[in-house]
């Protein structure tokens, strides 16, 4: 540790000439998958094309889970377990609009879809951003002040309650909703045909993203926030309302949460109540790994994720397969973690490592 | 109102004198369970004894005794080492008892408490003595669980060795090392995975060491479950999905049968109560890791790791070595994980992949905040109640709802038309508890003093007191 601050103190051009072992391992390491995935496209080009294009679609809705996560870090420094989970509630109180309430079944005419997937879609961001500012106003704040490990464990409490009302309203089993999403082609590249509903997922993540750093970097609310992330004593100071800012972030990241959560939906048709956990921490690995805070880093992240989880899934060529694919997630969450906690994108900051 | 009823403790109640103080609480609590237990259960003879154990135990001031701290703890111990011989003649508890039984530990539910007593023991020493926050526990536990089924089953059937194996015949294809030496042996080996694990990740912050420790937790498991084939190379290390079974039990050898005392089975299997020594094995492993703990805590090492948990900076300025410090905590906290695994795969003669999921560490978790962090007998109290919910009483307790409150036969009256499984929200509930304990009583049921200071000073709690950057 010593070495390491010393190094800190020293002027950043000197030590850039002697890079370190990790570096080099790590350099390395990315030139092996590089090569790696290189041998896998002459090999089997199609099969590369399916997974990138899986991939990408899949980061994309990740992207949009780990937005909700990024943020609430960035202000609280907290780690919303619960926000997977509201992500889930999202997918399920989707499902019950489309198709208890709208009646969208297998196949609709775009007349049909497009309405009530609208529709759906406020409803459903203004009910998640609903419960995650309960959530907030139940367990985060009022630990607000206490040591910093216990807003943590309440959050892991909040995500098993939230997953136990999806139980107690679905049951164990798939919630399963019918092809509702056009799977017309709009190009296709090396055989693959790229089709209209993983073209969806990215037209509606990419404008939320942009809307975001628009409300973040542009708008007096976002200054708020980015006040109270700063330093929430000076901001408060400055006649910030602060609960009021961190709750409005929570109901921006719960709002995102329902909007990933009809997005999955659609497009993958059915969820469980315990997905929600998972995906909500592939979706953790993705905000960290492209530097937690950070809100395109959180989108670049997922789309790396979402790659890296469909390139092992689907190539053949030394792969390892579906069956570790979670462990490859897991892999990559500890290696960032230990040795580049800022991400991709994020600065080194003094509590950052 | 809070503060009035705090004004009322400190002028009131607490000048009077500590035994009178106590008396009146044991009558208060008899009081309480005469009316409670009355109505739903009936008056029992048993229910005196018990009452007039607690109150001769609770009451006097032993601690004025020479010796007289070892009084409680000593009594508890007699009384759980006897539980075999009385757990079933107990009275019936209301509500928690299910027909035919009188809803008290069976002795399969005591052998887990036992079992997941040891590892919030252990856990306890990471989470509470040194304030690191682990949610990977159960990958300790699953490495502990995985070396007794390594070397004491059948599984690498191309190997014969034996050594000191029991419940086998010499001979037998496969590993067969005694489980007294794996349950060692599985607590060193997980310590030092321990150790490799902390090593690179015990210098992030709190809440990046949690997730750090929470991907490792997630990723035993899933190696678990994937090691019958590794990478397609057909070598099978952890038997996939279906585990390792049969694992054997523990027992005394032939030679102590047949030569010192017929009471001491060959191995436990072929005991006429099986369950007994199985109960009495684990109480005994449980009673050295309370020891190892208690004299751990009060060492210069645990006072180290509770000064690192208050003040990491103020620590490292005093000269604790940080890292070596909360390697120390998460070694020792493995090898007590791993000793509970072991011992676990062999009393289930099984271990299997789904035994060590994230839940499991959330619910050990839960057993350390309930009880208290950072008090051993607030941790063991936790892990007994917990254990005991899940093994027995919620489902106890959920049939019981059912009865008096569901369906046309409902003999309360109605609330809910058909019977609900409340042991599937067994996990919500645990997570209530977490939620509800967190945040009216951060301490725990029983805090330490020192942790009861920590969350009740009000002007100090805007610092972070335990995770404080390195």
């Amino acid at each position: 540790m010593a070495t390491e601050a010393g190094r800190a103190a020293l002027p950043s051009v000197l030590w850039r000439r002697r890079p370190s072992v990790t570096s080099v391992l790590g350099t390395l390491f990315v030139l092996l998958i590089l090569v790696w995935l290189g041998v896998n496209l002459v090999k089997t080009p199609s099969a590369f094309f399916s997974a990138s294009l899986i991939g990408i679609t899949n980061g994309a809705v990740y992207g949009l889970i780990a937005l909700g996560y990024t943020l609430v870090y960035g202000i609280l420094e907290l780690i919303n377990f619960a926000h997977g989970d509201v992500f889930m509630l999202g997918a399920m109180i989707s499902y019950w609009f489309v198709a208890n309430v709208f009646h969208v079944h297998d196949n609709p005419s775009m007349t049909t879809l497009l309405p009530a997937a609208i529709a759906t879609l406020f409803i459903v961001m203004a009910i998640c951003a609903s419960i995650n500012i309960t959530v907030e106003r139940i367990a985060y704040r009022p630990l607000r002040h206490a040591p910093r490990l216990a807003p943590l464990i309440t959050a892991i409490a909040v995500s098993y309650i939230l997953q136990n009302i999806a139980l107690a309203q679905t049951g164990a089993g798939y919630e399963a909703l019918g092809t509702v999403l056009p799977h017309g082609k709009v190009f296709s590249i090396g055989g693959v045909t790229y089709t209209w509903n993983k073209l969806i997922v990215i037209l509606i993540t990419i404008p939320v993203l942009l809307g975001l750093i628009w409300l973040v970097q542009r708008t007096r609310q976002g200054k708020a926030m980015r006040a109270t992330a700063q330093d929430r004593d000076a901001a408060a100071m400055m006649g910030i309302n602060v609960n009021r800012t961190i709750a409005f972030t929570f109901g921006i990241a719960g709002a995102l949460a329902g909007a990933a959560g009809l997005l999955y939906m659609l497009y993958y048709q059915s969820i469980r109540y315990d997905s929600g956990f998972q995906l909500g921490l592939i979706a953790f690995t993705a905000a960290v790994l492209g530097g937690i805070g950070n809100l395109p880093g959180a989108v670049l992240g997922s789309l790396m994720i979402g790659l890296v989880q469909a390139f092992n899934d689907e190539l053949t060529w030394h792969a390892p397969g579906g069956n570790w694919t979670q462990s490859i997630v897991f892999t990559i969450l500890i290696l960032v973690l230990v040795f580049r906690p800022e991400g991709l994108l994020g600065e080194r900051t003094p509590e950052g490592a | 109102m809070r503060r009035r009823w705090r004004e009322l403790k400190r002028q009131r109640w607490e000048p009077l004198p500590e035994t009178l103080r106590r008396a009146i609480v044991a009558g208060v609590v008899g009081f309480l369970l005469l009316v409670l237990f009355t109505p739903f259960a009936g008056f029992d003879t048993t229910a005196l004894f018990a009452y007039l154990i607690f109150v001769v135990t609770y009451v006097p001031p032993y601690r004025r005794l020479p010796l007289g701290r070892f009084v409680v703890p000593l009594a508890v111990l007699v009384l759980a080492v006897a539980y075999p011989y009385y757990g079933d003649h107990m009275f019936t508890l209301p509500v928690f008892s299910a027909t035919g039984s009188n809803g008290f530990p069976s002795m399969d539910t005591a052998t887990i408490i036992t079992v997941f007593a040891m590892m919030a023991v252990g856990l306890n020493m990471v989470v509470g003595y040194a304030g690191l926050l682990d949610l990977g526990y159960v990958a300790f536990y699953a490495t502990g669980a995985y070396v007794s089924g390594w070397l004491a089953s059948p599984q690498f059937a191309g190997q014969t060795f034996g050594f000191g194996g029991t419940g086998v015949t010499p001979g037998t294809p496969g590993i067969h090392i005694s489980i007294w030496l794996l349950i060692l042996l599985g607590g060193i080996v997980t310590a030092v995975i321990g150790v490799l694990i902390g090593l690179p990740t015990l210098r992030l912050r709190g809440d990046y060491l949690a997730i750090v420790t929470l991907g490792f937790g997630e990723i035993m498991p899933q190696i678990a479950k994937n090691g019958d084939n590794f990478f397609n190379t057909g070598f099978n290390l952890t038997g996939g999905p279906s585990g390792i079974t049969p694992i054997d039990p523990p027992g005394f050898g032939h030679w102590l049968h047949n030569n010192v005392w017929s009471g001491l089975p060959s191995d436990y299997l072929s005991a006429t109560h099986a369950d007994r020594f199985f109960f009495w094995t684990g109480l005994a492993l449980l009673v050295v890791t309370v020891f190892c703990s208690v004299r751990l805590r009060d060492s210069r090492l645990g006072r180290a790791w509770v000064a690192i948990r208050e003040d990491e900076v103020a620590a490292a300025a005093m000269g604790i070595p940080l890292m070596r410090t909360k390697t120390w905590a998460y070694a020792s906290g493995a090898f007590f994980g791993g000793v509970a695994g072991a011992f676990y795969a062999s009393y289930k003669t099984e271990t299997f992949p789904d035994d060590f999921f994230f839940n499991i560490s959330v619910f050990i978790l839960c057993m350390v905040i309930l009880g208290g962090m950072g008090n051993v007998w607030g941790v063991l109290l936790g892990a007994a109640f917990l254990a005991y919910l899940d093994r027995q009483g919620i489902s106890n307790a959920g049939g019981w709802l059912n009865d008096h409150f569901s369906g046309a036969h409902a003999s309360w009256f109605k609330i809910w038309s058909s019977p609900i499984d409340v042991s599937k929200y067994s996990f919500g509930i645990y997570g209530l508890i977490i939620l509800i304990v967190m945040l009216f009583r951060p301490e725990g049921l029983i805090p330490s003093s020192r942790r009861k200071a920590e969350f009740s000073a009000e002007d100090l709690s805007d610092e972070p007191l335990y995770d404080v950057q390195r």
